[in-house]
């Protein structure tokens, strides 16, 4: 069996899965944050009001965290009170793992998570996102719900899920430094499609791993999402477990695929044979070569989001941006507060104020179009975000294309799409 | 949404809204500043604003939206099912759903994603009538007087949608 397979089995008392099974599981972790916490409220109501459930407790609340980013800093009246409705309920149900802005550590869901390593190898994770898909790179089975299933887990503990086929992608060879985890999963979108792994697991591995940090995993597999896949996943290694060591004391039990167990296509690639990739408007999987781009004038630059605003994300960007200036509005939003502070202490948001960029509060904001800068008709912008579609940073009419931080800050300095060998001395 | 007249076995009946396009996400089906809203009548008013603003007026109660490949995609909101239903769908039958956004339709007891093959999609027009036997997984076009196939609900979520989602589901883990 695989390791999404082997997850799934131990989380349902099986001894063997085979894809398209369908089975419950028995979850070890759940998220919420603020526009699934405001739905899943919105269905105990219901099932209060209309099949007379007394919802007086939740299965397990240590289990459960919860992250305000999407609408943070409030951006109007309703987003106020979903916060503080989503304050009310974790209150009530005792659920103290509550990352509230302005109060210490909070930043994007899918970065606490591995930030604050509340997902362990082996467990089975679900989220009310569909990037929860992110947190399998930490070696979990880890997947996105909606509200209804979100709050039936809360209740239950467990869900239903249908074993997905595994889908392995073998990349080998040594990184070259012009490029990033982002070129690496833009390209395989663009080979595989949008759909390409529709209902599928999509897992990751090669000699890439013995060097590709914890950070950059987690961007390949935060856009599995982008190619349709129910979860992505990254056998667990010394790389996982030394990232975890720094973070928490808790012990787990990781799990490893069989030797022997089956994918249903696998794919390898040399990663020296990968450009700096760039996703144009309006799909993911819509690619070219940075250079390719080269001409493509640009109003904005933006570098956020649990895509692209880890530490290693920032640390890239900012050693393109070191002693020069940018060209045209860039932004950057470090995805979690402590990532913040990592990066202020290593001297990197120094360098893009010095580069002239306006360095604002961790938040899903612009990412999701919601507000913080979203984008106006006909604006063009270049983002280490994972999604392009019509109207997804702002209008319908603006245009998003998706990079890697490093092709995003070189284009920031030359205000059209640039290859970041382009810029370095 | 009652779900009795499927449990009796009964077909149900509506008219098509088509969108012949592959990839219908859900940033176009409920943009992303609508999130915040809970109201299931007020994300009425903005389903499909991405891509056509006058949906919502077009539709009536019980119909249908057929549509292209991987229908869905994008974000886990449940906001989407919930616009399109509270707006009047009952089915969509696409070529394929994207994973969440078929687990919510079914397990909020929304509407039903129902899968049908290239080739049906495209013998249905915008404006056909159809009747949609669920428990013989018949199509019937009412307005051509055709008939066709649809795929088979799995086991477990023939038994959701029969209870009318998740929650009245009684599992036996
Ligand atoms: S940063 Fe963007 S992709 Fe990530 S959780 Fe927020 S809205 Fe979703």
């Amino acid at each position: 069996m695989t390791i999404t397979e082997k997850i799934l089995a131990r989380a349902s008392g099986k001894q063997k899965l085979s894809p398209d099974d369908v089975m419950f599981a028995k979850v070890d972790k759940v998220m919420l944050h603020d526009v699934s916490g405001p739905g899943v409220i919105k269905v105990f109501s219901e099932w209060e009001k209309k099949r007379g459930l007394k919802l007086n407790q939740i299965w397990d609340p240590d289990r459960v965290w919860v992250a305000e980013d999407h609408f943070v800093p409030s951006a109007d009246r309703i987003s106020a009170e979903n916060i503080s409705n989503l304050s009310n309920f974790t209150k009530q149900y005792g659920i103290t793992k509550h990352f509230k802005y302005g109060l210490g550590q909070y930043g994007i869901c899918h970065t606490l998570s591995h930030e604050e390593a509340l997902v362990l190898p082996g467990e089975v994770y679900v989220g009310g996102d569909s990037h929860t898909n992110t947190t399998g790179a930490i070696g979990a089975f880890a997947a996105g719900l909606g509200h209804t299933d979100i709050a039936y887990v809360l209740m239950n503990g467990q869900i239903w899920f249908k074993v997905p086929e595994t889908m392995l992608f073998k990349i080998d060879g040594v990184k070259p430094d012009h490029i990033m985890a982002k070129d690496i999963i833009l390209k395989i979108i663009g080979d595989i499609g949008t759909d390409g792994a529709n209902y599928k697991a999509m897992q990751f591995a090669g000699s890439i791993m013995n060097h590709l940090p914890m950070e950059e995993r987690l961007t390949l597999t935060n856009m599995t999402t982008e190619a349709g896949a129910k979860n992505g996943i990254i056998e667990p290694d010394e790389t996982t477990y030394a990232y975890l060591r720094e973070r928490t004391e808790t012990k787990y039990s990781p799990v490893h695929g069989d030797p022997d167990a089956h994918y249903s296509e696998v794919f390898t690639y040399e990663i020296e044979k990968i450009e700096p990739t760039v996703a144009k408007p309006f799909s993911p999987g819509n690619i070219s070569a940075a250079r390719e781009l080269q001409g493509t004038e640009l109003n904005k630059a933006y570098i956020g989001s649990c895509t692209g605003a880890k530490l290693e994300d920032l640390r890239a960007a900012a050693e393109i941006l070191k002693d020069k200036k940018v060209k045209i509005r860039t932004e950057v939003l470090p995805a979690a507060q402590s990532i913040y502070m990592k990066a202020l202490k290593e001297g990197l948001i120094n360098v893009f104020m010095q580069a002239g960029a306006v360095v604002g509060p961790p938040t899903c904001g612009a990412c999701c179009g919601a507000h913080m800068g979203v984008l106006g008709k006909d604006e063009v912008c270049i983002s280490t975000t994972n999604r392009n579609f019509p109207g997804r940073m702002g209008h319908v009419e603006s245009k998003t294309y998706l990079a890697s931080p490093i092709v995003v800050a070189a284009s920031a300095v030359t205000g059209r799409i640039t290859d970041p060998r382009d810029v370095r001395d | 949404m009652n779900n009795n007249n499927r449990s009796n076995g009964k077909s149900i009946r509506g008219r098509v809204h088509k969108y012949d396009s592959d990839n219908i996400d859900t940033d176009v089906i409920i943009p992303g500043p609508y999130l915040k809203i809970h109201d299931h009548k007020e994300l009425a008013k903005h389903a499909m604003e991405g891509i056509d603003p006058t949906f919502p007026e077009k539709v009536s109660q019980g119909d249908f939206l057929v549509a292209g490949n991987n229908f869905g995609c994008g974000s886990s909101r449940e906001h989407a099912p919930i616009a399109l239903s509270q707006a009047g769908i009952k089915a969509i039958l696409a070529q394929s759903f994207a994973r969440i956004f078929y687990r919510n339709a079914v397990d909020g007891g929304y509407l039903l994603p129902i899968e049908i093959d290239k080739s049906t999609v495209k013998k249905i027009s915008d404006g056909d009538e159809l009747e949609i036997d669920i428990m013989k997984n018949k199509i019937t076009n009412i307005t051509k007087n055709e008939h066709y196939l649809m795929k088979p609900f799995p086991e477990l979520i023939a038994k959701i949608v029969e209870a009318g989602g998740l929650i009245n589901y009684k599992p036996d883990y």
